[in-house]
């Protein structure tokens, strides 16, 4: 009986004050998005490569991106596979498509190994995506010919007579910015993603003369092709 | 005359301003997604044209929808019935009149970047950071206002739908501050500050609850107010109001992790949104059944007024659809609607019949009250109740067909034990289900069109009168 008193008191006193009011709702909106996010940074099992950590890759003293090899683990973008990541955000590709297999039969056969949270510690903002109208992309990397995509990006239905994508003739004849990709990078250094002076100082050089079309293909050519995963293996419970 | 004394002692003629501007809002990005719908039905209308692809249009239409209309409509209908329910003016006009130009200022932006491909790529949050900036500015300057018009009241307690608006402006502040941190590198081009599991955790928290509270709690404070004054009945139960709204506030924010199910996202944190989406039926549903038996004993007024009918179907849809919502939370249900057009069949029932219809409702009663006229036709109100009706019954419907047939056919495995379909058959068998969603929402903008036509022909007939009373409030 007291209590009763006492919570219709509380919420008398707030319909009453507006402070208390806006106070109380400080709190309580708080709670919900703290639990949820904050033990996202510091659990050790929400990033696989805590407890596997050779599916990222570690630069060491002195190697750039160049000393590299496929199947080294997951490394930052290049230069022109950033400049195509670019261009895959400004026509709103993500909207069509997913890059995130979840652990089922069907996708595993359709797209490949299920996606793990490492394999997006580069990716400002994340890419995964809500929707397939088109197929997912997260190991879409080396499936088709770079000649395949160039014509499906130009004319998506000469080589998919089904498909509903649009065309993007524009691609080819777009040149990429060889300074701004620069100034691209160094933001993405300040933002953890462990580029090297001598990255981002050949940036420049590494773009030069590539269209927006090469950007593209190198994109999707490199999407789940970084690290080597191991299907013996359990990453994630 | 307590019209003449009302309109010296609020100011109407922002809201005025506001009510304008959501009816035509509502007709442009309704109609922008009819475009897109069709571009999905038939892909030649893209036209190999950059600015009006699928991939930059589908920003435009949901910032339109979500910021144009709902936003005009919230701001609207805050500014509005917190001057009704506290019985004072707005603690300041010209702040006032700042949020309208501002928020327009915003909207012109968004038509400008959208299709120029300038975007953070976020759902829902795709805006540039300076746009971002003015976005926070002209929110908390709305809040400022509705804080301080609440502290000025001449009542003694505040009344239950600005509890709802209040919990609306504080929540999407957090949200959309925390989600838009990003690092400029070019005037429109930055980078989210956040990456992988943290990123999507983040994003899905605000886009959940842009629409758990943008579009469910703020029009909930619509709800509150327009339900009772217009059929004219207290609301049905205080001691339901209370608790459904402080159950609403707490729970609301755990429920984006949903929409991460089996990905790379941690289970528990999965688990913890669907477990709690489930909960959240029982508040919802409180506020539904409190809106709806406000009715009780006035039942028979559906039969007369086309206005109320807008009101109460709202919140038929409202129930629905928080209803299929936490089924399609659970993981079972979730591992065949995830990445399908259940998901956007899901969210039209919400917008198009709650946040549609309700905010239709909350427009032809303001007509009423602030140009002091009776509506120009009301055929053309109950025509429109009609066409948005049946809108969006095809609209749902074809959704739900194509989503669960999209989710059975990608799953599907022959008496060999491979795959049935391949992914490019599935978009086949897509396409008269994307034409019929494109001739139900067509259906559904059409009555807003009959709604602008019936909103200016009321302008225009009560502008035709002398109204002194505008003149003096102005002053």
């Amino acid at each position: 009986m007291a209590e009763k008193i006492h919570s219709t008191r509380l919420q008398d006193k707030m319909e009453r004050n507006v402070w208390a009011l806006l106070l109380m709702l400080l709190f309580i909106l708080s709670i919900g998005g703290i639990v949820e996010i904050v033990p996202l940074y510091y659990l050790d099992d929400t990033m696989e490569h805590n407890a596997r950590p050779e599916i990222v890759w570690q630069a060491q003293e002195g190697q750039t991106l160049d000393d590299w090899k496929p199947g080294d683990g997951i490394r930052p973008y290049t230069a022109l596979e950033l400049a195509g990541r670019d261009i895959y955000l400004r026509e709103g590709c993500y909207l069509c498509h997913s890059q995130m297999i979840r652990p089922f039969r069907d996708e595993k056969e359709r797209y490949g190994h299920y996606s793990l949270a490492s394999e997006s510690i580069y990716d400002h903002p994340f890419q995964w995506g809500s929707k397939r109208t088109g197929p997912d992309l997260a190991r879409v990397g080396g499936k088709y010919s770079d000649e395949w995509h160039i014509r499906h990006l130009i004319a998506p239905r000469s080589v998919v007579p089904e498909s509903v994508m649009p065309n993007y003739p524009w691609l080819q004849e777009r040149m990429l910015d060889g300074e701004g990709i620069m100034a691209r990078m160094k933001a993405m250094r300040t933002l953890g993603v462990p580029y090297s002076d001598k990255d981002i100082d050949a940036a420049s050089a590494k773009v030069a003369g590539k269209t927006e079309m090469d950007a593209m293909v190198a994109y999707m050519q490199v999407l789940g092709a970084m690290a080597r995963l191991d299907s013996g293996v359990v990453y994630r419970e | 005359m307590e019209t003449t004394a009302a309109e010296q002692k609020y100011n109407f003629e922002v809201v005025r301003w506001f009510t304008v501007a959501t009816v035509i809002y509502f007709v442009v990005g309704t109609f922008i997604g009819v475009y897109i719908a069709a571009e999905l039905a038939w892909p030649f209308l893209n036209f190999d044209n950059p600015y009006i692809t699928f991939g930059r249009l589908r920003p435009l239409h949901t910032n339109a929808v979500i910021f144009a209309f709902g936003g005009c409509v919230l701001l609207g209908t805050a500014y509005y019935s917190v001057q009704r329910t506290c019985g004072v003016r707005l603690w300041s006009d010209k702040l006032a009149w700042f949020t309208f130009w501002g928020w327009n200022l915003i909207i012109v932006l968004a038509v400008i970047t959208l299709p120029m491909g300038f975007t953070q790529a976020k759902e829902y949050a795709e805006l540039e950071w300076p746009i971002d900036i003015l976005i926070a500015v002209v929110w908390l300057a709305f809040t400022f206002n509705f804080v301080m018009t609440l502290a000025n009241r001449k009542t003694s307690h505040i009344y239950v739908s600005n509890w709802f608006y209040l919990g609306m402006m504080v929540m999407i502040t957090y949200l959309h501050v925390v989600n838009s941190l990003a690092i400029p590198v070019e005037l429109f081009r930055s980078y989210s500050i956040f990456s992988s599991v943290q990123d999507a955790m983040i994003q899905w928290w605000w886009g959940h609850n842009a629409v758990g509270f943008y579009l469910t709690a703020g029009f909930l404070g619509i709800m509150y107010y327009f339900v009772p004054k217009q059929a004219d009945r207290p609301i049905f139960s205080y001691r339901l109001s209370v608790l459904h709204f402080w159950a609403l506030m707490f729970g609301y924010v755990w429920l984006g992790s949903h929409h991460l199910q089996y990905t790379a996202l941690p289970d528990w944190t999965g688990s913890l949104g669907a477990a709690i989406s489930f909960a959240m039926i029982v508040p919802s549903w409180g506020g539904a059944v409190n809106g709806m038996m406000t009715l009780s004993g006035a039942w028979d007024k559906l039969r007369t007024d086309y206005v109320l009918r807008f009101l109460i179907m709202s919140l038929a849809f409202y129930a629905m659809s928080t209803f299929e919502g936490p089924v399609m939370s659970l993981k079972v249900v979730n591992a065949l609607s995830h990445y399908t057009d259940w998901t956007i069949g899901h969210v039209h029932s919400g917008a198009l019949g709650w946040v549609g219809l309700i905010g239709a409702g909350a427009v032809y009663h303001l007509l009423t009250r602030l140009w002091n006229a009776e509506i120009y036709s009301v055929k053309l109100v109950n025509l429109h109740f009609w066409l948005a009706t049946i809108g969006i019954a095809i609209y749902t419907i074809a959704m739900w067909i194509s989503g669960i047939m999209q989710g059975l056919m990608w799953r599907d495995y022959d008496e060999f034990g491979t795959l049935t379909y391949t992914f490019a058959e599935s978009v086949a068998a897509m396409h008269p289900y994307y034409v019929l969603r494109a001739a139900g929402g067509f259906i559904y903008s059409v009555g807003g069109l009959i709604m602008l036509y019936n909103v200016v022909m009321t302008i225009r007939q009560a502008s035709g009168e002398p109204r002194a009373s505008v003149a003096t409030a102005q002053a």
